[in-house]
């Protein structure tokens, strides 16, 4: 009698986890929809602020002119998280086209199905990538083959300078090599008691944009070998960025002091930036600050320029970090032929991006956008374009769990840049260790 | 009476007890028998959310207790937090309510000065909080900085960042002070008049007189204040996120529990695991490590109760 109720049991807490199971969301295999048919789809992205909203409606509405027949309904400020959990939970209300920021979370949104794989879609329209798309684009778009993605506009990473502190300062040109912008961040110094009138450059990985993954660019560098194991110990370039970043750290006062500045700052992404108002004279950014600061009314001339590179890599002055929107398909829709609609003319349709690219202040994703006469611009713009374009610009690579190496990465920079670790190579073992047995995990 | 006839009966009657009970049954069973069994199985599970889970042994156990580099901290800062911030707010809640109870006038004014932080949505709380001790621009240092005090990193040093959500956890102290006050006004006057004509002191009245009164009182806040300090989520993200520069902007990434990991909390860990890395079983093994350690320090207070009431007695 026991053993019954204990086998009753036993069934009973199998078929709870068995239905666990099926009440989650589930990729549909295959598209069946009629793209021709009247449909509504719905479009999940990121963008918030209302220029930019402005811009993704513009964009939606020339694509129903073209489409008649497909209704796309928007809903804007949706970040990975938000993503995540809708793609889960699928649903007629679910997004159909879904659109995000992280390029470093492709290889997560591919391996996990968490992304439609696109290629069906992609030989059913014929389309050449490789003739449409920077190649480093189209890297940061698939995973280990999977294209489960495609880039909507990039974001191109250089330097902001202050010309008119340059000029006050007598310096006459942008830094070129990593020396040089030591340099001229001392140079543009000027202390105030125990902290600054105004810092020549942040270069703590909590100063925003300066985090390890867009000083990488400046050298050289794989973040996995061909046997897709960490590299960060054995490839000279991390030890080289991690002892630059530290001597330039100590060189500007010192982290404890760094970081107290660092407490005054306004918001990145308000008026208030410290590169808006003048506590910074140099700032690695993406090429949004330059509309950024036009809208903040700074009182001083921007300058921008590409990133500086490794001393002994200046040939390869002008390349920067790339990274940008990515947009896909949800696996949960039913109406993927009608979403892969909307994906193709906002990726590839050279009109719709440089509109869109003019819109948003982005960088253009395609080839022939990148070179279209109706491109509007400040002539300062050209700087990212070229940089889009470096044939040695570079993005992170990516992971079967998106930005976890990063964060494990960036994680170690925090505690090397304060002094908290003192020998590199072995934190960069235990480092490189500590990514292996997270990918292990997440395979 | 024959025995089917009793059979019978006793089987009316118990179906009749459990179509009472079965309110009470459905909600257990689907709202913590299907999610605690389903949470033991997936932490034996691959589980992304997306394909089928798939057995994977005691992985994901020794993966979050031996590889899982946030773990430690997180448990750590909790039970740091559970301690401390428990303590303060009872002591600070009792201490409060029993000023109010004896202050003769604009006890109303004082009560509602209390109690509205407490209403206060714990974003905006916290954003007050970190601009308020904001190291280079906050009102506090300021102050502190002018009567030549030490000026501490509250959020931006892992040694302060504890204390400061401490200061916060008590600012928003409201309820536990409205709960005190009820159940000191309930303390029968004529013991405190007894214990007067006996020659109490104050401390004496407060330790033989109040204390036992309220002592299940004190349990209850201690008990349901352990659970909501496990569950200390908002106020530790946002103010880390806040204190190391990232405020929005999606795709940022920030360092989680800044600074120096120290406001890294057991369920911050469940969310990022499950919902950021995708990674539902170890996910469901921390929250497997939360419920085991409610329920240890609740049986835990719920032995002392036995000898607080007691010895009260």
């Amino acid at each position: 009698m026991r053993t019954s109720r204990l086998t009753t049991t036993a069934v009973a807490v199998a078929a709870i986890s068995v239905l666990a199971t099926a009440c989650t969301g589930q990729s549909e295999a295959g598209a069946s929809d009629d793209p021709d048919a009247k449909t509504t789809i719905n479009f999940w992205h990121g963008w918030s602020a209302p220029a930019e909203v402005k811009a993704v409606q513009d964009n939606i509405d020339r694509f129903e002119k073209a489409h008649p027949n497909i209704t796309v309904k928007v809903s804007g400020n949706i970040n990975d998280d938000k993503l995540n959990q809708a793609l889960r939970a699928g649903g007629s209300d679910g997004p159909d086209v879904v659109s995000s920021f992280t390029t470093a979370n492709v290889g997560k949104f591919c391996s996990s199905g968490a992304f439609t794989d696109l290629k069906p879609f992609i030989e059913k329209s014929k389309l050449d990538l490789e003739k449409t798309f920077p190649k480093v684009l189209l890297d940061y778009t698939q995973f280990e083959g999977k294209r489960c993605a495609l880039p909507l506009l990039t974001d191109a990473y250089g330097l902001y300078y202050n010309k008119d502190a340059f000029e006050k300062a007598g310096i006459t040109a942008p830094p070129k090599t990593m020396s040089e912008l030591t340099e001229v961040a001392e140079k543009l110094t000027v202390e105030k008691g125990d902290t600054y009138q105004q810092l020549g450059f942040m270069p703590n990985f909590h100063g925003y944009e300066t985090v390890v993954s867009h000083y990488m660019p400046s050298w050289d560098h794989a973040y996995f070998d061909e046997n897709g194991k960490s590299n960060i110990a054995e490839d000279p370039a991390f030890a080289k960025m991690f002892t630059y970043q530290k001597k330039l750290v100590d060189s500007l006062g010192g982290y404890d002091r760094l970081e107290k500045f660092r407490g005054t700052f306004g918001d990145e992404w308000g008026a208030k930036h410290p590169f808006h108002t003048g506590q910074v004279a140099m700032q690695l950014d993406g090429e949004w600050r330059l509309g950024m600061a036009e809208d903040a009314g700074v009182d001083f001339e921007v300058g921008v320029a590409p990133m500086p590179v490794a001393d002994d890599e200046a040939d390869s002055y002008g390349k920067g970090y790339l990274s940008g929107t990515i947009v896909g398909i949800a696996p949960a829709s039913k109406k993927q032929n009608a979403a892969w609609e909307l994906v193709k003319f906002m990726t590839t349709d050279t009109e719709a991006v440089v509109n869109f690219s003019n819109g948003i202040r982005n960088v253009p994703s395609t080839l022939e956008a990148l070179k279209s006469p109706d491109l509007k611009f400040d002539p300062r713009f050209q700087t990212f374009l070229d940089i889009a374009q470096h044939p040695k610009s570079s993005t992170s690579d990516g992971a079967v769990n998106g930005a976890t190496y990063q964060l494990t990465l960036q994680d170690f920079g925090y505690q090397y840049e304060k002094g908290a670790v003192k020998d590199l190579q072995a934190g960069l073992e235990k480092t490189a260790k500590q990514i292996d047995t997270d990918i292990a995990k997440a395979k | 009476m024959t025995t089917h006839t009793l059979r019978s009966k006793r089987r009316r009657s118990a179906l009749r007890n459990a179509a009472f009970m079965s309110p009470w049954l459905i909600g257990f069973s689907f709202f913590f028998a299907y999610p605690m069994v389903s949470t033991v199985y997936f932490s034996f599970t691959s589980y992304d959310g997306f394909g089928a889970p798939a057995f994977n042994g005691p992985a994901n156990w020794t993966y979050v207790f031996r590889d899982y580099p946030m773990f430690w901290p997180s448990l750590w800062n909790t039970l740091w937090l559970v301690l401390v911030v428990v303590t303060c707010r009872v002591v600070f809640g009792l201490g409060i309510g029993l000023l109010i109870t004896k202050i003769k006038t604009g006890t109303g004014v004082f009560r509602t000065l209390f109690y509205l932080p407490y209403l206060a949505p714990p974003v905006a709380a916290t954003l007050a909080f970190v601009f308020l001790l904001n190291p280079g621009t906050g009102p506090v240092n300021a102050i502190l900085g002018d009567f030549g005090l030490p000026t501490p990193g509250w959020f931006n040093d892992a040694s302060w960042s504890k204390p400061a959500l401490t200061m916060l956890a008590v600012w928003g102290i409201g309820d536990l002070m409205v709960i005190f006050m009820a159940s000191l006004l309930d303390v029968p006057a004529e013991q405190y008049e007894a214990a007067e004509l006996d020659g109490a002191s104050a401390w004496q009245k407060f330790r033989f007189v109040t204390l036992p009164n309220i002592s299940p009182i004190v349990l209850f806040a201690v008990v349901t204040g352990v659970i909501q300090a496990m569950q200390y989520y908002t106020q530790p993200l946002v103010a880390g996120k806040v204190a190391s520069g990232v405020i929005g902007g999606s795709g940022q990434s920030f360092e989680p529990g800044y600074p120096d990991k120290s406001t890294l909390t057991l369920p911050q860990l469940v969310y990022n695991l499950g919902f950021q890395r995708f990674d539902y079983g170890a996910a469901c093994v921390v929250a497997l490590v939360l419920f085991a350690l409610a329920m240890a320090f609740t049986a835990l207070l719920m032995r002392g109760r036995n000898n607080l009431i007691s010895a009260s007695d």
